[in-house]
């Protein structure tokens, strides 16, 4: 006992040895760059490598951010390497564990795709550069009069913080061939079930496709929606949420699987359209279901649509940590991100699919014709398909549906 | 020299494995400063407690990890019994490199769009049954948790016969089913009568290896266990993954919680050991027979062979997915094919490899050379020094790998090696190790020491006997636990993208996150490529000394399952 002490003791001291010996923080500092100076930033950013952290599970997502990398190379000499990720979350996590060991300087994350509550937590918790997005040249092209999230996640002001990159609207879809007549609101959904039990779900809260689905049907039943825009602290929120518990409580015995068990995403729900299990599906981009068709996961004869009343929208974006080591190069390729080419290419459901966030009427004619020109794809909604795009409601709401739907539908046995 | 390897090792163990608990404990109790934790407090617990669901989510994980294992051992225990030195023994052998190389995730997803209400037997019904729609009944996702537990049991069987192959030799079971035989036992209660009580003890660490891993399983219990509730582990990933940062301290306390299941459930398994043992010495001694056993034999055979089955074919679909056109219910196959994606992934595919490789090859020598050294340590001191320490080794086995990675992630970045191979390299170590340890240490342990003797006494110097004696004699227990190694480091997914910060990107980080998608074709092309360098590694470890020893009877005996 006493020997299988000391070995231990030894360990000890040898490891904590190892560790003290080289305690040295892999400091570089990156000097915050002067965004208000363009062309110190490109001089900073020259040579620098961007580690933009993003989703990686879409080919096709992943050949734009590929493209735009080598663009930025040539143009700027800035290298970028997607460093591919299956959740946000993990990001995040980097960052939080940069900041708990003290690395304020020289941290891996040099970029985020990021929207909503991931971006409310990290500006809350301070994790964020910035501002920088309001002094970069493309901006100036940015839709904020007629897109008024471009500047506004989930309700939460961006203040420069990150970087509009792309629209997202819901819309459902569904297979032509099998469905003749599709239900366009919450109530005309309920009908069509009764009469088609089991044929549609949602993916389970708090994935945030799921999130979203009770969000959508919570703006359409309350009585006034500008109600959501505020805290839900600030109002009478049982009252407010009352419908949509009223609502659920018809929907759930006729979901699939009678609500006992739900798809974990919105890509596995997009599979059980695929595998006919469910007739109905919606994504956050309709563009998506024209790639989804051209990678033979949907049959060509599925198509998009949307709510009578309107559907939620939101943008998406990309922001830098406050502790990145390649601020400027991070800077200099989210400029690029918003310039009209790289947005044309991302509207271009050869390429990806999703809706820009310029407005129009600010790009040079040539650029005006080339998104006019643009073939969408043939289960992509065109800009007049849309219908009303319903603001999201404050994050807080978001938080109270799902603990809530957890209490109610999370535990079914 | 020697005598510090065990000292070494524990040292490469201890400070990523004390970093990983503290990053855990501290944060379950209310201490992460980066978010504000700064005051002590059990109010992450209070938050947990207060969860929906939270028993039901520890029901399933402790009830379906020990009912998964259980079944596994029992399946491989009844097969090795009945069909030992057969010719059907020697066929499972074959098909066990291959199924051993199947990640967990894909041979889940294949098993899943195997036995889905909308897969693939519900196609070939579907056929005759004129079906248009798949029926709407939970076969996977089941509230119970038996896909979940059909999945574990398919991919557990193949590591546990592994195991068990890697213990027979020791055991001299073929003189002992000679003797069972003559005195009138049928095969298995011969065997079980005999044999199981030498070979068990070999396999235990293994056993509660699987048992560790069954009752904290994160992707087979997404991909096919139940969600409302979902397991614990699961739940566990979803709070991490949360954006409302708070819920980090309940999610570390929940990982606290993870960790007492799993003791919970090996004091559970071994207080089943004790009894299995008082009531089997009884059985053993009442010279009951058994000698009609047939059905039983088939039986096992049956149930083996399905298991291998499910796995093949789920995989051989994966495949056919791969290159799949559109592919809808009712079909039984694809309406077109195209190499598109296989084309696609083509060139990347080569680098994706070579950073694996980077990782796994230095990874998988020091893990070999470490353990290699500590045994050795171990078979020439008299006393054991550090052998008690050497738990420690399994440590990060009983914890849920997510948990471990925030600490980890601190810890590397403290000494100031993240994103270096080094550090990659030591996070893959903390997993790697235990694999190895447990596969060598038994085969090694259990070495005739005899061998050793008479060439010391031949002179010998203890070198010698190490390099020309006993390590030629474990040849194949050696190049079982480097593929068991290799399958581990490939499969490496968190510590990879989280220590080396993105900056290696290897097929599994590729793989995972593509799986993202959903899409099965992406799914099935990764799966395939995950399992090339494992396939690899086990196909070497049955060549490589079959090859080697080819003139040598003796050697083959040894060697020999």
């Amino acid at each position: 006992m006493r020997l299988r002490m000391r070995a231990f003791v030894s360990a000890l001291a040898l490891a904590t040895g190892i560790a003290t010996a080289s305690v040295s923080v892999p400091a570089f500092a990156d000097p915050a760059p002067d965004v208000g100076n363009w062309q110190s930033v490109l001089d900073q950013a020259r040579g620098q490598t961007v580690y933009w952290h993003a989703w990686g599970g879409e080919p096709r997502i992943n050949d734009y951010i590929a493209w735009a990398g080598d663009q930025v190379f040539e143009r700027y000499g800035v290298k970028v390497v997607q460093v591919k990720l299956t959740d946000t979350a993990d990001a995040v996590t980097k960052v939080l564990s940069e900041k708990t060991a003290g690395v304020n300087d020289g941290g891996a994350v040099d970029m985020i795709w990021i929207n909503g509550e991931n971006f409310a937590a990290m500006k809350r918790n301070e994790l964020l550069f910035g501002p920088w997005v309001e002094d970069t040249p493309n901006f100036d092209y940015v839709d904020v009069k007629g897109k008024p999230t471009v500047v506004n996640d989930f309700t939460v002001p961006t203040d420069g913080l990150e970087a509009p990159w792309g629209m997202a609207q819901v819309s459902f879809y569904y297979d032509t061939a099998k469905l003749d007549s599709v239900p366009k609101s919450a109530q005309g959904l309920l009908e069509w079930l009764v009469k088609n039990p089991g044929r549609f779900t949602y993916p389970q809260p708090p994935n945030y496709m799921g999130s979203t689905f009770l969000k959508q049907i919570l703006t359409e039943l309350v009585k006034d929606p500008k109600v959501l825009q505020q805290p839900a602290d600030e109002v009478d929120a049982k009252a407010v949420l009352e419908p949509l518990w009223g609502y659920l409580e018809d929907l759930q015995p006729l979901l699939w699987r009678n609500g006992q068990a739900y798809p974990q995403n919105g890509a596995a729900m997009r599979t059980l359209l695929g595998d006919n299990e469910v007739d109905i599906a919606f994504s956050f981009s309709s563009g998506e279901v024209s790639s989804a068709i051209e990678a033979f996961e949907l049959p060509d004869t599925v198509r998009s649509y949307v709510f009578d009343n309107g559907t939620l929208g939101n943008t998406n974006f990309v922001a830098i940590p406050y502790n990145a080591s390649a601020k400027a190069g991070a800077v200099v390729l989210g400029d690029f991100l918003m310039s009209p080419e790289a947005q044309l290419r991302k509207q271009d459901p050869q390429y990806w699919g999703a809706d820009t966030v310029l407005a129009m009427d600010k790009l040079p004619a040539d650029m005006q014709e080339a998104f006019a020109n643009l073939d969408l794809g043939i289960a992509s909604l065109a800009p007049a398909e849309r219908g009303t795009v319903l603001p999201e409601p404050h994050p807080s709401w978001m938080e109270l549906v799902e603990t809530e739907w957890q209490k109610h539908y999370g535990v079914v046995q | 020299m020697l005598r510090f390897v065990p000292i070494i090792t524990i040292a490469f163990m201890i400070g990523p494995v004390s970093a990983g608990l503290i990053g855990t404990l501290l944060p379950a109790f209310g201490i992460l400063p980066a978010l504000g934790g700064i005051e002590p407090g059990l109010d992450p617990w209070i938050a947990l407690f207060d969860q929906p669901g939270l028993w039901q989510s520890v029901r399933l994980s402790l009830v379906n990890g020990l009912v998964a294992s259980f079944i596994s051992v029992a399946i491989v225990m009844l097969f090795c019994a009945a069909w030992q030195g057969t010719a059907v023994f020697r066929a499972m052998q074959r098909i066990l490199s291959p199924i051993l190389s199947v990640p967990h995730a894909t041979a889940a997803f294949g098993l899943a769009f195997l036995i889905a209400p909308s897969g693939w037997i519900a196609r070939l019904v579907a056929q005759f049954a004129g079906w248009e729609r798949p029926p709407d009944i939970a076969i996977i996702h089941d509230p119970w948790g038996l896909a979940m537990i059909a999945g574990l049991v398919a991919k557990e069987i193949p590591f546990l016969f592994l195991m068990t192959l890697a213990a027979l030799p020791q055991a001299d079971t073929e003189r002992t089913a000679q003797i069972t035989a003559t005195l009138g036992y049928g095969r298995i209660a011969g065997w079980f009568k005999a044999t199981l009580p030498r070979i068990y003890p070999q396999i235990r660490l293994p056993v509660l290896a699987v048992l560790a891993y069954s009752t904290s399983v994160v992707d087979v219990a997404i991909i096919l266990g139940p969600t409302t509730p979902a397991p614990l582990a699961v739940r566990i990933l979803g709070w991490l993954s949360d954006p409302d940062l708070g819920l980090r301290f309940m999610a570390s306390s929940a990982a606290i919680l993870q960790l007492l299941v799993v003791v919970g459930a090996i004091a559970i398994w071994i207080a089943g050991e004790r009894i299995v043992a008082v009531l089997g010495y009884g059985w053993a001694q009442n010279g009951w027979r058994f000698a009609r056993d047939g059905g039983l034999r088939s039986g096992s055979a049956i149930l083996a062979g399905l298991a291998a089955g499910a796995v093949i074919l789920g995989l051989v679909i994966l495949l056919v997915w791969s290159i799949a056109g559109f592919w809808g219910f009712p079909d039984i196959l694809p309406r077109g094919f195209s190499l598109r994606l296989w084309m696609r992934e083509y060139d990347a595919i080569g680098r994706h490899l070579g950073a694996t490789l980077l990782i796994a090859i230095p990874t998988v020598m020091i893990a070999i050379a470490l353990v290699l050294g500590c045994l050795e340590q171990e078979t020439r001191s008299t006393h054991k020094p550090g052998r008690g320490a050497m738990w420690l080794v399994y440590l990060p086995l009983l914890v849920p790998q997510i948990s471990f990675m925030f600490g980890l992630q601190v810890f590397f970045t403290l000494i100031g090696l993240e994103r270096t191979l080094i550090s990659v390299v030591v996070a893959h170590l903390v997993f790697v190790l235990p694999y190895v340890f447990l596969s060598l240490s038994d085969p090694f342990r259990a070495l005739d020491p005899r061998y050793g003797q008479t060439a010391l006494c031949h002179g010998a110097s203890p070198a010698r006997v190490f390099w020309q004696v006993r390590l030629p004699l474990l040849t194949r227990a050696v190049m079982t636990a480097t593929a068991v190694g290799l399958a581990v480091t490939v499969g490496q997914y968190l510590p990879t993208l989280l220590i080396g910060a993105g900056r290696f990107a290897t097929v599994t980080t590729e793989a995972v996150a593509l799986a993202s998608g959903g899409d099965r074709r992406m799914i099935g092309i990764y799966g395939l490529l995950q399992m090339v360098l494992p396939f690899a590694g086990f196909a070497c470890a049955l060549l490589i000394p079959a090859i080697l020893f080819r003139h040598r009877r003796g050697m083959d005996a040894q060697n020999r399952g």
